[in-house]
């Protein structure tokens, strides 16, 4: 593997093996409070940081982890108040922060929109080593949260007036969620890139839930999932030479492909058999109509 | 009576602007079997979720075993089912997935032990869905649904019940295994608060009744006696409901 003797390459083959996990393990909780479009959001914002970085010479990864923990925590608290216009506020979020983000990059001594194209689409050549120190210790953070609280982090985002009845505190864990779907985007925007990030945190849980029944399940497909795609994007990239971060993507949702045409036949092959294994069927279920629909729009 | 297990009063609570509850008092004591009735938009979800904390009420007082509810953390011992609204996350779960979240609150920081596995198998025992426990929730009816919101409430082995609307949308078959379920938990010792549309299968269970109306106390004593065909033996109030008929204060009784 000659690809290995370039110190670049190293730099960029573990930072992309950290993004293959912490990404699509943070999106899975996103994905099930049907939030999946929150890591894009915060990938616009996190573009202030990148620019405030260049203005201040101080490294954009850092300003762009705190500016985008700043921001989810924003969005989170736009979540629990502005519940009319929360949408209209969230939009002046995102949009201000990519504006502010292309200005302050153009009125840095050092920066032009070339420095900020790598952050937007990612790129391997430019992963330095302290960008590589800064990814592992994001990466230590995001791994430790998602797996060491699983269990509460899953429930809050099934059922959070649930939760809050098991004595959770459901504010703090969401307000943790957001911080480290902030933290993951940093770490992957060197890689992937600012805009293309989302793809990662959602696409792989997509793909994972065409074989799965469990949430277990679900969380190492899409894990295994991330990571052989952006060991494959890199790779790839370093060989045709093309963008990774676009590569990444494109393998990704091909992967999603890939697994919807190979995992159809198989549903259908286990509805069947499960059909077959209840030959009568369970005929309370086919003669009460529901009462009242399923929506429960009943009460106040 | 024993000591009350849920007190309630003069609460008012506000959904936007709009009062919803106007000056409630309810008591529930130990071992009792509340049905809290009322018509759409007469504040009886509105009440079980200030209690719970959902909702924040804007006035009055709210107890659970006697300590005031900004400082009750003895979550352990209230089991709650919400009103089912949505039937499953963005992700694929197992049944022993969801119902192992109802255990959280009996565990240090998350992690299951050995009684705890046990306790959320018993709890699937409970509502006859323990050989389905490996499937997903995406894949049950309404009344499986049920069946497991209930088995995750169950799950902490709790002393109160707070159900909202439990049989709402849910088979016959559901029905009696829910119904069964309660009546073994009443036979324990639980205390419940129920939220019903009507008193439907559950009639038998009831201690009493609270109906509420625009957001106030408007009948808090024995449960409301079936009238009319209702009454007749053998009806067992399964029939399906069009929401806009769906009106369980009997008004010649009551008023």
């Amino acid at each position: 593997m000659e690809i290995l003797n370039y110190a670049f390459m190293q730099r960029a083959l573990l930072a992309a093996v950290l993004v293959g996990i912490t990404a699509p393990a943070i999106g899975i909780y996103l994905v099930q409070r049907r939030q999946a479009l929150m890591g894009d959001g915060i990938g616009h914002v996190a573009m202030t940081g990148v620019g405030l970085g260049f203005l201040l010479s101080w490294s954009p990864v850092w300003m762009a982890t705190i500016v985008s923990i700043v921001g989810a925590v924003l969005m989170e608290l736009i979540r629990w108040y502005g519940r009319t216009r929360g949408d209209i506020a969230l939009a002046m979020l995102f949009y201000g922060g990519m504006a502010g983000g292309v200005m302050f990059i153009n009125l840095a001594p050092t920066g032009s929109n070339a420095n900020l194209t790598s952050y937007l689409f990612g790129s391997l050549s430019t992963v330095s080593e302290s960008d590589v120190t800064a990814i592992c210790l994001l990466a230590a953070f995001v791994v430790l949260v998602t797996l060491g609280l699983r269990r509460q982090l899953f429930a809050v985002s099934q059922d959070e007036e649930f939760a809050r009845v098991t004595g959770l505190p459901v504010r703090a864990l969401n307000l943790l969620t957001a911080v480290t779907a902030a933290v993951t985007v940093t770490v992957a925007m060197r890689v992937v890139g600012l805009l293309l990030v989302s793809a990662l945190m959602v696409v792989p849980v997509a793909a994972a839930q065409q074989l799965s029944r469990s949430f277990a399940a679900t969380f190492a497909i899409a894990v295994a999932i991330g990571v052989t795609v952006t060991i494959g994007g890199t790779v790839t990239s370093y060989y045709q030479d093309v963008p990774p971060g676009a590569t990444i993507v494109l393998l990704t949702i091909g992967a999603f492909i890939a697994l919807t045409a190979l995992a159809t036949p198989l549903a259908r092959r286990r509805a069947r058999a499960l059909a077959a294994a209840q030959p009568s069927g369970d005929p309370a279920e086919c003669a009460i109509p529901a009462s009242r629909g399923t929506d429960g729009k009943v009460g106040v | 009576m024993s000591e009350p297990v849920i007190s309630l009063r003069g609460v008012h609570a506000e959904l936007g602007s709009r009062p919803v509850l106007r000056g409630i008092d309810l008591t529930v004591h130990r071992g009792e079997v509340v049905a809290l009735l009322g018509a759409n938009g007469s504040g009886k979800s509105t009440a079980v979720r200030s209690i719970i904390g959902q909702v924040p009420a804007a006035a009055g007082e709210i107890e659970l075993f006697g300590t005031a509810r900004a400082r009750f953390r003895d979550w352990a011992r209230v089991g709650y089912v919400p009103q089912r609204t949505t039937a499953a996350g963005g992700v694929p779960a197992t049944i022993t997935e969801v119902v192992s979240s109802g255990r959280l609150s009996r565990t240090r920081f998350g992690v299951l032990r050995k009684a705890d596995h046990a306790a959320v198998r018993r709890a699937l025992e409970l509502v006859g869905m323990a050989d389905r426990a490996k499937d997903s929730v995406n894949a049950l009816s309404g009344g499986q649904h049920q069946r497991v919101l209930i088995a995750r409430a169950l799950a902490s082995e709790p002393e109160l019940l707070i159900m909202d609307e439990p049989m709402a949308g849910v088979d016959l078959a559901s029905q009696e295994v829910l119904a069964r379920t309660l009546r073994e938990q009443v036979a324990a010792g639980a205390t419940v608060l129920l939220v019903l549309h009507e008193l439907g299968p559950l009639e038998p269970l009831i201690d009493r009744a609270v109906v509420l109306r625009d957001g106030c106390v408007l009948h808090d004593g024995p449960p409301p006696k079936a009238v009319g065909q209702h009454a007749l033996p053998g009806h067992d109030h399964v029939h399906p409901h069009a929401a806009h008929d769906a009106e369980p204060i009997r008004t010649g009784l009551l008023s």
